[in-house]
């Protein structure tokens, strides 16, 4: 314990100027790996990854061997667990109430809300940019089917990267709890597809709307067309824009305690 | 001076619970300010109001003279503690402070410089905030506060779990950091503690501010404590002199007069004095009592029982 040094303590009310916004990026990237749990969580995702397309190699037929296809099986796990990294990165701030310290360092809560949005998403097209060039190699490795992959698929797997990853953040906006967000985030949408399947034909415009393993389909088959793209749209303006703007008016609004 | 923390008007409400209750008070520069009050009497709540986490129900803060919100970078201005287990458990110590260095935009190096001021070694500072003791992470609460080097503290119950050379070191550190223009607010349960550092008191209870003002100011009026060769004719001499004053159990008495009068008073009674002192031992805990007795919980229960 040393003795006490603390330089300077002004009264005068020194004005600064606002957390520069690529600066709250910056911390709220490092959130994202420097606890054990995102340690732990990027790793498996990065494994994953890796361990989906050489088995897939393993077992697929010569001409299946595709850049394509070892790209959609990479996008498996990547869909599942990036969204976890998203609910993560915003229910921490609950669950591990550090956003006691987090909203007292930046009050203006809109611009953290932001700087995890936006830091998200670049992880997430990082993970693909990783994917591919890993597929890449793979294939120059060991491929045999054909390098299919042109800008249409690439735009595929991107635009259904974007919206796994921004259903994740908004499920943790709207829910602030881990478990809760998680649970909501997997079974809600599989309970409302069970749902549909039920009703069956009476159901099917419905189903075509807003189910979104429907809509989403075509985006990894790589079928998508202009009625398609609607669909999309309209599924995801429910399950990802809804809960995000709603999400972001309970943040905005909510008491931040510490119990 | 102008003052470093002005609050004015303050409410909270839950449905038709009144949490904070038109508190206002303010925190003058070169100051240390203990607020005090029972458990849930809205400390924590009025300190939340300040730095802009709980949306007030009306009223209005300001730090330095703007609204929390409206400070830029405002942990280089405001130092705050709230909860010191407020951290994620599977983040170290340094890391902590390395993310809150860098929102600030602080260099690295003062990161260093806050554990060695904290007292948390190198190896602690790289073990998780999970398995930190309640002590160690009221130290590194302490070095997240002042990482910024602010010249306003806001700190909730900083004491607890500090063992007693750390609540000494605490105590110097807040009284340095006030003897050099910085304005402290402490909350802490810890009235002896508060006493030692603090130079004014803001007391609430349910809610409402039921007294503040300097703790000289404050304490002064609450007597003398003397103890002499017989307390019945001390008393009987502090009687004739038309003073308060009520024996104490354990020998003794407090007197409602100064300690010269109280001494003369004793001589002339021709008693031998063995002990003769402001009553501000008990001094702080006595007042905070009787200023909270109305809104303490342990009245409500009694009444409940009863």
């Amino acid at each position: 314990m040393s003795t006490v040094s603390i330089e300077r303590a002004v009264p005068a009310p020194a004005r600064h100027p606002q957390v520069p916004f690529p600066r709250l990026m910056a911390v709220e990237l490092r959130k994202l790996w420097d606890t054990r749990a995102g340690m732990w969580l990027l790793g498996i995702i990065a494994a994953a990854t890796a361990a989906t397309m050489i088995i897939g190699l393993v077992v697929m037929d010569r001409g299946d061997r595709t850049l394509d296809n070892l790209l959609g099986l990479a996008a498996v796990p990547q869909n599942i667990l990036l969204p976890v990294l998203g609910i993560m990165a915003v229910t921490a701030e609950w669950s591990q109430r550090t956003g006691l310290v987090t909203f007292t360092l930046e009050p203006r809560r809109g611009r953290v809300i932001a700087a995890k949005l936006v830091v998200n998403v670049l992880v997430s097209v990082a993970a693909l940019a990783v994917s591919i060039g890993l597929g890449g190699l793979l294939y120059a490795a060991v491929g045999t089917g054909g390098w299919t992959l042109g800008p249409g698929e690439a735009n595929d797997l991107l635009v259904g990267q974007l919206l796994g990853i921004l259903q994740g953040v908004a499920f943790g906006l709207l829910f602030l709890s881990t478990a809760v967000a998680v649970v909501a985030f997997f079974a809600l949408p599989t309970v409302w597809s069970v749902a549909l399947q039920i009703g069956g034909d009476r159901v099917a415009s419905i189903t075509r709307w807003l189910d979104l393993n429907t809509t989403s389909g075509p985006l990894f088959g790589h079928t998508m067309g202009a009625a398609e793209w609607a669909h999309l749209a309209v599924a995801n303006t429910v399950w990802v824009l809804l809960p995000l703007l709603l999400g972001i008016w309970r943040v905005m609004r909510a008491e931040v305690k510490s119990s | 001076m102008c003052p470093m923390i002005t609050v004015t008007e303050l409410t909270k409400t839950y449905g038709d619970h009144t949490a904070v209750d038109h508190v206002s008070f303010t925190v003058p520069p070169g100051s240390v300010t203990g607020f005090l009050g029972p458990n849930g009497a809205g400390k924590s709540t009025t300190m939340r109001m300040i730095v802009g986490l709980t949306p007030a129900t009306s009223g209005t803060s300001a730090v330095l003279g703007a609204a929390y919100p409206e400070l830029g970078n405002p942990g280089l201005s405001v130092g705050v503690l709230l909860d010191a287990s407020a951290q994620h458990v599977g983040r170290s110590g340094r890391e902590v402070l390395t993310l809150g260095a860098t929102l600030m935009g602080l260099p690295a190096a003062r990161v260093d410089r806050m554990l060695d001021l904290v007292g948390l070694s190198g190896a602690e500072g790289r073990r998780r905030v999970g398995d930190y003791s309640l002590g160690m992470r009221q130290r590194l609460g302490i070095a997240h506060a002042l990482l910024g080097d602010p010249s306003v503290l806001i700190l909730d119950e900083p004491a607890n779990g500090l063992d007693p050379a750390g609540i000494r070191w605490m105590r110097d550190l807040l009284r340095d950091f006030a003897d050099r223009g910085g304005a402290v607010l402490l909350s802490s349960h810890l009235l002896a503690e508060v006493q030692a550092v603090a130079d004014r008191l803001v007391v609430i209870g349910r809610g409402r501010i039921v007294a503040s003002g300097t703790k000289d100011e404050m304490l002064a009026g609450r007597g003398v404590f003397v103890r002499t060769s017989d307390d019945a004719a001390m008393a009987a001499a502090a009687a004739r002199a038309g003073w308060d004053a009520a024996r104490v159990a354990d020998g003794g008495l407090t007197v409602g007069a100064d300690l010269d009068a109280v001494g003369d008073a004793a001589f002339g009674a021709g008693l031998s004095v063995r002990e003769l002192r402001r009553a501000d031992g008990a001094g702080l805990e006595e007042l905070f009592l009787t200023l909270t007795a109305d809104t303490a919980r342990e009245r409500v229960t009694e009444e409940a029982a009863a």
